[in-house]
């Protein structure tokens, strides 16, 4: 029997009270933004890029608990990974670095996926124009 | 860590009387109230006793009332009986748009089967106009089903003024009492209702027991077919250690019912008053005035209600919330967005429901540790920037 009852495991339960990189980026070289009210999950997340290495990344979510830790596991996950590397993590890469997601909360995971995809794209579209 | 347990409207602890009078019938009590032998008569006597406790509160006869294993069979019962027994004379069914799932899923099952419902509109603070009742009736309608306060926001309709409509149209009329019955005053002459839903848990009784007034001469069609119990209208050996707390239950509920509730609406007003004032961007769901007396629902502008939840478990506060997250639909409560709340608002919304063993000193708790946690997830959420 655990200590405390939860749907969560423990692993969320700490990330949801102690999310990591929670806020705003100044200048984020691309930011992704996901979600609509009707499901009550909005995630945004920013992404610093240096030499082709995610150096940086911060979040700003409204959402259940699920949403939260996965915003801030996909966050901690991504740093220091190339863009290649990081487009490679997977809604399911992000539950089981959480130890898991209840069934019906897994959509935040994949939220937490397209946040990501979403500020690759953003970044890859504004260096595409620098170049030009 | 002090639990602070402010979610009655979920299920409230069965009393420790209801729980002594129960036991018995267990064991040494344990018979078959069908059976003649005493061991047998005995149950039933118990039965029958618990069955003349509820006819009183609520001003019915013993024979109009029959147990079921809840307020969700009840509700089943009233609808899809009169529907079946009924279909002769019509087909239509009017009910509203902020029923307990117990009504609208099966006024979804029937209209897959049939039958016409007509779901009535609310007012932004919850409210059915009996207007729009009067003003829906057809020469096919059969009944009108309107529950007496929503479990939600905790709005008390204008049940009475519905009841005299549908007794002038000669239509049958449901209410589903299971927020007022043991909380406020249930009268089926009163509300003029020819069928009624209650639950026990939902006052201080035991979980999986409840019933359904039944107006003498109303036409309904069995759900359960079987043995002869419950005067051929509900089979199945009758639950008799639930239905005697069911009894004990109402008794208790019966004494100092008024002196309760208004203990109660003083610790909402209070709580209302005080979120108020402590939290900015937040809003009372649900009427100010025709309101449970136990019952607050506020929506807080740019954060969830899970994440709300999460944050008041882990300072010992159990609520609860329309946010649903976590149901397969992700739709947040058909109730709220019935008021008018935008998808946002009813993501945010949070209710608190009071009961016996609440005190002060559980409202003090609240206002002590939601204004931070709002803080804290404004500060997360990208909703607020934009507000600011």
């Amino acid at each position: 029997m655990p200590d405390v009852w939860s749907q969560y495991s423990k692993k969320v339960m700490e990330h949801f009270k102690n999310p990591r990189n929670v806020g705003e980026m100044e200048n984020p070289d691309g930011t992704g933004h996901v979600g609509n009210p009707v499901c009550g999950d909005i995630m945004e997340l920013y992404i610093k890029v240096k030499d082709g290495i995610i150096s940086d990344a911060k979040f700003k979510t409204f959402g259940c608990g699920a949403a939260i830790a996965t915003s801030s596991m996909v966050t901690e996950m991504v740093k220091g990974k190339s863009i290649k590397e990081a487009l490679k993590i997977s809604n399911k890469a992000v539950a089981e670095a959480l130890d898991g997601l209840p069934a019906v909360k897994m959509h935040c995971s994949v939220l937490a996926e397209e946040a990501l995809k979403k500020a690759i794209e953003d970044y890859s579209n504004k260096s595409k124009r620098k170049r030009k | 860590m002090r639990r602070v347990y402010l979610d009655h409207a979920a299920t409230t602890p069965t009393r420790p009387e209801v729980v002594k009078v129960m036991l018995p019938y267990f064991t040494d009590a344990f018979g078959n109230p069908s059976s003649i032998y005493s061991y047998g008569q005995e149950a039933k006597g118990a039965v029958e006793e618990a069955r003349t406790k509820v006819a009183e509160l609520i001003g019915a006869q013993s024979e109009e009332i029959i147990f079921t294993s809840g307020g969700t069979e009840a509700d089943n019962f009233a609808l899809k009986g009169i529907a079946y027994a009924n279909e002769d004379k019509g087909n239509h069914i009017i009910t509203t748009s902020i029923e307990h799932h117990a009504v609208l899923e099966v006024c979804k099952f029937l209209k897959r089967r049939e039958f016409r419902i007509t779901y009535l509109p609310v007012d932004k603070y919850g409210l059915v106009d009996a207007d729009d009742v009067r003003k829906a009736i057809t020469d096919k309608t059969i009944l009108i089903s309107v529950m007496h306060a929503n479990n939600e926001v905790g709005t008390i309709e204008p049940v009475e003024e519905i009841g005299e409509i549908a007794r002038e149209a000669g239509v049958y009329f449901h209410t589903d009492a299971v927020q007022t019955m043991g909380h406020i005053l249930v009268n089926v002459d009163k509300l003029k209702v020819d069928l009624l839903a209650i639950s026990a848990h939902k006052f201080y009784g035991p979980k999986g027991v409840g019933a359904l007034y039944v107006r003498k001469g109303t036409k309904l069609v069995s759900l359960m077919h079987g043995g002869e119990q419950e005067k051929r209208r509900r089979a199945g050996t009758e639950n008799v250690p639930a239905i005697v707390g069911l009894g004990k239950a109402v008794e208790l509920a019966g004494q100092g019912m008024g002196k309760e509730a208004e203990r109660l609406a003083y610790l909402r007003d209070n709580l209302i008053k005080g979120l108020g004032k402590k939290i900015d961007h937040i809003r009372l769901n649900g009427h100010p005035t025709r309101r449970l007396p136990n019952n607050v629902n506020v929506s807080v502008d740019f954060v969830e209600g899970e994440s709300m939840l999460l944050n008041l478990d882990l300072e010992g506060v159990c609520a609860s919330t329309g946010s649903a997250c976590s149901s397969a639909s992700l739709e947040p409560s058909h109730v709220l967005l019935a008021l008018g709340l935008s998808p946002e608002q009813a993501h945010g919304s949070l209710r608190f429901t009071f009961g016996r063993e609440n005190t002060e000193a559980d409202i003090e708790r609240v206002l002590e540790v939601l204004p931070g946690i709002v803080t804290r997830l404004r500060a997360m959420s990208p909703l607020y920037k934009t507000q600011k």
